[in-house]
């Protein structure tokens, strides 16, 4: 098992310019490794962050977009494997944190907790690639080659539930109109005619 | 009794068009099938995008949207009902510009929705109401004419918006 802050710092280190569309707990850890304009946490609706992110790779295609999902958000909009697998955006990483709980929600098991091969669900979908890692080496050797091979790429993260420093959970920070103009400001020198 | 028109696909196509959109996420729905939809997937002007479910695609309109490119989002009412979670998240409390395309299934070609035997039908526009949804009602071919309007009127005023197609949409 690996620890989700150390996963988030190695995808920091490698960002090299990406949109980043978190969600909920990712969204504010991520927030804490790597504050940026081109982080886009306004994801809405619970498992919603994939489908804005596949919005973003449509709209932005010479652009890459990662996306930090959660396992419980992820089992939310499940149908978005298929959707995305169908679209088949070359430019969007997928990156499911998976601790097998609700961790926002008093960390109750997920029912896909300890049972469910995510990475061969979004395999079987028909993403390019889709891989499972629970060795933090492993993850930092292979993910350049995540972020650079031609998507739609799936990695699901095993992290230790609860493994961060206590959260704030500020959603009014979260769903701020502030977090959309200063996304909305970001994207604006990378959008073409 | 002559049956009553419906709307023509082809004026909505270029309706859409007109309104500056060029992105359609969609999943099937029978009032709009034949005339519409079938016309739409193979207009090589418009990005087609086949959902599995339609909440996914209120995001994906709503995350064009930050890319300046209209969208609309295609289904029939059930779908708008399983949506409106995602609809009050993104579109009313976020406040973005979601334009829906929404066919009622079961309408009766001669019955205002509010009317409808459907209780399905019946609710659609009183939850768009309560929920402060911007709505136009295409029945007939001369109705098609609203649409480009309430789209602009959608992205002027950041707000989400819901065409609710009333009749089967003829080719």
């Amino acid at each position: 098992m690996m620890q989700r802050m150390a996963c988030f710092e190695k995808i920091a280190a490698a960002r090299d310019g990406a949109i980043v569309v978190a969600t909920y707990t990712s969204a504010f850890e991520w927030h804490r490794v790597d504050p940026n304009p081109l982080n886009f946490v306004s994801v809405g609706a619970m498992g919603q962050a994939s489908s804005h992110a596949l919005g973003l790779a449509i709209g932005l295609s010479d652009q890459k977009i990662i996306v930090l999902d959660g396992d419980g958000s992820l089992l939310m909009n499940l149908s978005t494997l298929t959707t995305i697998a169908n679209t088949a955006p070359k430019n969007l990483v997928h990156f499911v944190v998976e601790n097998g709980t609700y961790e926002a929600n008093g960390g109750h098991p997920t029912p896909a907790q300890g049972k469910t091969d995510l990475a061969g669900m979004a395999r079987a979908a028909g993403y390019a690639e889709a891989h499972s890692y629970e060795g933090l080496n492993q993850f930092a050797v292979d993910l350049p080659g995540l972020l650079a091979a031609p998507g739609p790429t799936f990695a699901a993260l095993k992290v230790e539930a609860g493994d961060a420093p206590p959260l704030n959970y500020d959603y009014d920070w979260l769903h701020s109109a502030d977090r959309r103009q200063e996304f909305r400001d970001a994207v604006q020198p990378l959008l073409k005619d | 009794m002559a049956a009553l028109e419906g709307p023509r696909g082809a004026d909505i196509i270029v309706a859409l068009k007109e309104a500056g959109v060029f992105h359609v996420a969609a999943l099937p729905d029978i009032t709009t099938s034949a005339g519409l939809l079938w016309p739409l997937s193979k207009d090589t002007d418009f990005t087609f995008i086949r959902l599995s479910k339609e909440d996914e695609g209120v995001s994906i309109c709503a995350a064009l949207g930050y890319c300046e490119k209209r969208a609309v989002l295609l289904m029939q009412q059930t779908g708008l009902m399983d949506s409106l979670n995602n609809i009050r998240a993104v579109g009313c409390e976020y406040g973005q510009p979601v334009c829906m395309i929404v066919g009622l299934l079961g309408k009766e070609p001669d019955k205002a929705p509010t009317e409808s035997a459907s209780i399905g039908v019946r609710i659609i526009e009183p939850i768009l109401d309560a929920m402060g949804i911007d709505r136009i009602l295409i029945e007939g071919p001369e109705d098609v004419a609203k649409l480009p309007p309430a789209i602009d009127r959608a992205y002027a005023t950041s707000r989400p918006m819901v065409a609710l197609i009333g009749r089967r949409v003829e080719a």
